[in-house]
């Protein structure tokens, strides 16, 4: 089990940036039969997704996210000594993104830059390394980018997987300070490979079949780039770790349930979550969603969540826990005590 | 468990359908109301009521609500 504890580094602000295209859920009728349009909206809690351009990518979104952080709070390029980004819907597949995102923001080649890609979990596991080297002697700041474009990698004939994602760019600025403590648990479990999956890469080298959409279980449309996911194995996966999740590491750190201000949740779908609030008797209140708006974000969702529901309420001191969980399978959740944080509002690209 | 109960269970689940037509022999996919959205909330109440972990591959072998009791009851025993 991996617990980790981090003293004196805490996140300093945060923002996020989305597409301006709306696509809305009630015009699936070409996808869904138009009497479940309506149950499926309510259910999983989805009635608008921001869809990026061709031309735009993950690295945009967070390249203007980074923009508005750095200006919202006077960040100079020079003051930014690692660079992370993390994504699952990189520019290229050589090189690394934040390299390209390292120029592009002005940082100083001094600035140490690389990408990390897990799924849904992946902004807890990234959190979690942009701590450990803000903990490091010879850092006082590291800017994470996490951001995905879905849209790119979802069939719009797939009716598992297209009502359900949207694209957003998020930045967290995290930095040394005069923060109390942060915990992190994280989890893995490869057996789980087959749950969510893009068949075609290395394992399954990529020809000119791989781009043939077919169809697949229960009339789905894809191709073997896109993403596939087994809806109900997931949801198993997710009902029965996160929760058990959240209560082990409250446990694990001496608080209960009532000590926690906000608990921020991975927007899978609005079903899911409100099985978790349930199950954990979290007052509703303390849990903010944005999902009706943006979707499922993949790894963005979590910052994307704090800077729509939360900008201006973390000043002071408030105590945070964030949960996700995602392809790997891989999950975990943290908990800290977040001080004047400074969250700026959404922005559109 | 018994078979009653979990039937009962089941039938809690839905919204329209007469509860009064939901039997052990009912082949639940054929019921107008059911989805695989809906198959979460059996996933989640299977959850719940016996503390067993359900998969996809369990909802989509089984016909019957018999089927899906044989299940849970093999895996709470």
């Amino acid at each position: 089990m991996a617990k980790i504890t981090f003293h004196g580094v805490g996140i300093k602000a945060l923002s996020a940036c989305v597409p301006s295209e709306i696509v809305y859920n009630k015009d699936l009728g070409y996808l869904i039969p138009e009497e479940e349009i309506e149950k499926t909206i309510s259910n999983i809690g989805i009635e608008q997704r921001r869809i990026a351009a061709p031309d735009v990518t993950a690295s945009d979104l967070c390249f203007k996210a980074a923009r508005r952080l750095m200006e919202d709070n006077q960040i100079a390029p020079e003051s930014i000594d690692v660079l992370l980004f993390m994504s699952q819907t990189a520019d290229y597949r050589i090189p690394a993104t934040s390299c390209l995102l390292q120029q592009r923001l002005g940082l100083p080649r001094e600035t140490l830059c690389f990408d990390i890609s897990l799924g849904c979990s992946g902004y807890l596991f990234a959190l979690s390394t942009a701590f450990a080297y803000a903990s490091m002697q010879g850092i006082n700041r590291v800017l994470l980018l996490d951001g995905e474009t879905f849209s790119k990698i979802v069939n719009r004939r797939d009716k598992v997987d297209w009502p359900l994602y949207g694209d957003a760019g998020t930045a967290t600025l995290i930095e040394k300070g005069d923060y109390g403590d942060s915990t992190f648990m994280l989890y893995t479990d490869g057996s789980g490979e087959n749950t969510l999956k893009i068949h075609a890469g290395m394992r399954n080298p990529i020809t000119p079949d791989s781009c043939v959409e077919r169809e697949q279980e229960e009339g789905n449309i894809r191709n073997d780039l896109e993403v596939f996911m087994d809806g109900m194995d997931v949801f198993n996966f997710a009902i029965s770790k996160v929760p058990k999740s959240i209560k082990l590491l409250l446990k694990e750190t001496d608080k209960t349930i009532d000590d926690v201000d906000y608990l921020v949740f991975h927007q899978a779908n609005r079903f899911m979550m409100d099985f978790f609030v349930k199950k954990l008797k979290i007052s509703p209140d303390r849990v903010p969603y944005c999902i009706s708006k943006y979707g499922n974000t993949s790894s963005a969702s979590v910052p994307l969540t704090v800077s729509s529901e939360l900008s201006g309420q973390l000043d002071g001191s408030h105590t945070v826990v964030m949960s996700a969980f995602g392809a790997g399978l891989s999950w975990g959740a943290t908990i800290m005590q977040m001080r004047d944080c400074k969250v700026s509002p959404v922005i559109e690209y | 468990m018994s078979l009653e109960q979990f039937i009962e269970n089941f039938t809690d689940l839905f919204d329209e359908t007469d509860p009064d037509t939901i039997c052990a022999t009912t082949r639940f996919k054929e019921l107008e109301e059911w989805s695989s959205l809906f198959a979460l909330s059996v996933i989640a109440m299977i959850d719940e009521e016996y503390n067993v972990e359900f998969r996809g591959d369990d909802i989509r072998n089984s016909t019957t609500i018999k089927d899906l009791y044989d299940i849970v009851k093999s895996r709470v025993e």
